[in-house]
């Protein structure tokens, strides 16, 4: 009589945590497991995570190469949201990476800039505008706020503003 | 007049109302302040652009910005005078932003830019119709503030069984809908008749509370059979669209559905009353009725401007700073604490209530008691939209329909164990907006950087093969000698054609 409920009882809750998960999934099941974690991704292409950009991070923690919580720019939504999808056990962000940032937005120093076209190849989302010896400029909307166009600046005008509440 | 079967929602609650407060003394027209703060974005939607400069003179009901697409409203001067700043400012916002905002100057006079009416609005078009209520800058007075031509143009591409003008002041202290009702019924009866004919519903309801008599002794010498006036019982949240809905017709509105599926348009008094302004005499929405009370010593109710610092309208009834008040724009039930008296008062304000410190408790662990379920008049389980917004578990928070609450505050009023759950589900819910915002943004940026990669590897592979064109034309000496080549054969003809011309001149 007991083993009856009890069988009775563990059907009951695992299909029902079968039917949870499959609702969850539903829109994203089709894909990759690679791809699943890389729309999570802020698609940043910082490498701040210590990998080439977004999708190879995606790669290795679908190979379970490294942790979920290395993205800075994602931040522990990120993490939190990755360790729902893979199954693995929720980390806050890797305090040896970069603090948890503001979004931020790349400013060029227009009186500075000489034109040089070198943050414009750097930028992996081409949301910098400008030509040969012409002043080059950072359309917000589309910045990522990767920091990637900082380093190759030969005059130093680039720098990092915190975007404004207003503007997101 | 034919009658309507009053039906009931779920849950809801019966409230200490507070009214006779404020509802006694007839309105005063506020005194103009020392600054018009308006902002471009008072309404649902996208913010306005200004059309005007630093310094500039307007005029009382000029546009001072226009509006930005469909969803959108322009932005009258609400008093003649200066433009003196145009910038950042803090509004009337949960979260205490700043937004664009153009600041004007009074110069006391308060001089109308030229303005002109309709005689006839039964002649014209119900499109021209809804244009003037767009011109006129009218959004929603009651609670979100959707541009009424919004809903109003809805209107015309479905049929509409019946239009409701909604005079349920359900939130306790309130009156301002009151008192406009009480002292300009003739104009919310006509007003109601022009949005009638803009919308061209079949049947028309005034919707009010049982508690109001006075009210409903003004508006009935003037109705007629085109307009129902219904009483409906005074439980809180009646005066919330889809809840109303459900009290007149019996049917709910299905979970992300909007009335107008259903056949059905609402709109407040105060639109009504904003309607018949715009139209019978082209004044465009300038002032509304607010309601100043709770702690101070003359609460009543005020005609202002808006624009007007909220300081400005608490000191004409008496307020002084002390500390320790707490200052809420709306009602008890789901007003906002503003920190910072120099917001000005918006399309959408319809209440300042000061408050002593609140006494709220201290908020301990949910024992579970089911008390907020039975009070929740969208039948949601708070409880489970509390767990998951603790965990900011996004997708259960969605699934169990968290954007469906409507921050009536029933849920937090009767917990027990004083646990604030509104506040937990705004913050959810602007949790859940920031991050699909962002996943769209990852998607666009994932986009832009694909295409990037694309380019790069077309410019190295287009670089390869010219280098490649190179080489098989031949070395470079080759090519320096074609190059030779061809300067000669061009020097060449020159030299031909210097020829020819001298043979022409010398014959």
């Amino acid at each position: 009589m007991m083993t009856g409920l009890l069988i009775i009882l563990m059907l009951s809750i695992s299909l029902a945590i079968l039917a949870e998960n499959s609702r969850i999934g539903s829109e994203i099941l089709s894909l990759e497991k690679t791809d699943r974690i890389n729309i999570l991704l802020p698609q940043t292409q910082c490498g701040q995570c210590g990998f080439d950009g977004c999708e190879p991070y995606a790669t290795a923690i679908a190979e379970g190469i490294t942790a979920i919580n290395q993205c800075p720019p994602g931040g522990n939504i990120t993490s939190r949201e990755l360790s729902r999808l893979t199954g693995s056990e929720y980390q806050a962000l890797n305090p040896a990476r970069q603090s948890e940032p503001l979004a931020k937005t790349a400013l060029i120093d227009e009186e500075l800039c000489i034109g040089c076209v070198k943050c414009i190849s750097a930028c992996p989302v081409d949301a910098i505008v400008g030509a040969p010896k012409q002043m080059h400029t950072v359309i917000p909307e589309l910045c990522t706020g990767c920091e990637l166009c900082i380093a190759p600046c030969p005059v130093d005008c680039i720098e990092m503003e915190p975007k404004s509440r207003i503007q997101i | 007049m034919s009658s309507t079967d009053i039906h009931s929602f779920h849950g809801g609650l019966k409230l200490e109302t507070y009214k006779s407060l404020s509802n006694n003394l007839s309105s005063l027209i506020s005194p103009l302040p020392d600054k018009i703060i308006l902002p471009l974005k008072q309404h649902i939607g996208h913010p306005a652009n200004p059309l005007v400069k630093i310094g500039e003179q307007v005029y009382k009901g000029q546009i001072i910005a226009e509006p930005d697409g469909y969803v959108s409203l322009p932005v009258h001067a609400t008093t003649s005078g200066k433009i003196r700043d145009i910038g950042l400012y803090s509004v009337p916002d949960p979260l205490g932003i700043k937004a664009p905002c153009i600041v004007i100057e009074p110069d006391g006079m308060d001089t109308w830019i030229d303005i002109r009416g309709v005689d006839n609005y039964l002649e014209m078009d119900p499109v021209t119709l809804q244009n003037r209520f767009r011109d006129a800058g009218i959004s929603g007075l009651g609670g979100a503030g959707f541009p009424a031509h919004v809903k109003l143009k809805e209107g015309t591409q479905t049929e509409v069984e019946l239009l409701i003008i909604n005079a349920v002041e359900c939130e306790p202290y309130i009156t301002c809908d009151d008192r406009l009702i009480r002292e300009k019924p003739d104009y919310i009866v006509a007003g109601t008749r022009m949005i009638l004919h803009a919308v061209q519903a079949r049947k028309c309801i005034i919707a009010i509370e049982e508690d109001m008599p006075d009210a409903v002794n003004a508006l009935l010498p003037l109705l007629d059979d085109d307009i129902e006036l219904v009483k409906v019982p005074t439980i809180y949240p009646q005066g919330s669209e889809k809840q109303l809905i459900k009290t007149l017709t019996g049917k709910a509105v299905p979970s992300g559905g909007l009335p107008i599926h259903m056949g059905i348009v609402m709109h407040n008094v105060g639109t009504a009353a904003a309607a018949y302004r715009a139209v019978s005499r082209g004044e465009p929405l300038v002032s509304r009725y607010i309601t100043v009370t709770g702690c101070i010593p003359s609460p009543r109710n005020l005609q202002v401007l808006i624009g007007t610092p909220v300081r400005h309208c608490a000191e004409q009834c008496g307020y002084s700073e002390k500390s320790g008040n707490s200052i809420i724009l709306g009602g008890p039930m789901m007003g906002t604490l503003v920190q910072n008296m120099h917001v000005p008062v918006i399309k959408t304000t319809h209440c300042i209530l000061i408050r002593n410190k609140l006494n709220q408790g201290t908020e301990m662990p949910c024992i579970r008691c089911g008390n907020c379920a039975e009070v929740c008049p969208v039948e949601l389980l708070p409880q489970q939209l509390y767990w998951f917004s603790r965990s900011s578990d996004h997708n259960k928070l969605k699934q169990h329909h968290l954007f469906e609450c409507i921050e009536c505050g029933c849920c937090s009023y009767v917990c027990p164990s004083n646990i604030p759950l509104v506040h937990y589900y705004r913050l959810a819910k602007n949790e859940i907006n920031q991050r699909d915002l962002s996943i769209t943004k990852a998607s666009e940026s994932r986009y832009r950087y694909l295409k990037h990669q694309e380019r790069l590897k077309h410019e190295k592979k287009k670089k390869k093969l010219s280098v490649e064109q190179l080489s098989i034309s031949g070395k470079p000496n080759e090519k320096k000698a074609y190059i030779h080549e061809a300067v000669r054969r061009g020097r060449a003809k020159r030299v031909k054609k210097q020829q020819v011309r001298k043979d022409q001149k010398d014959e």
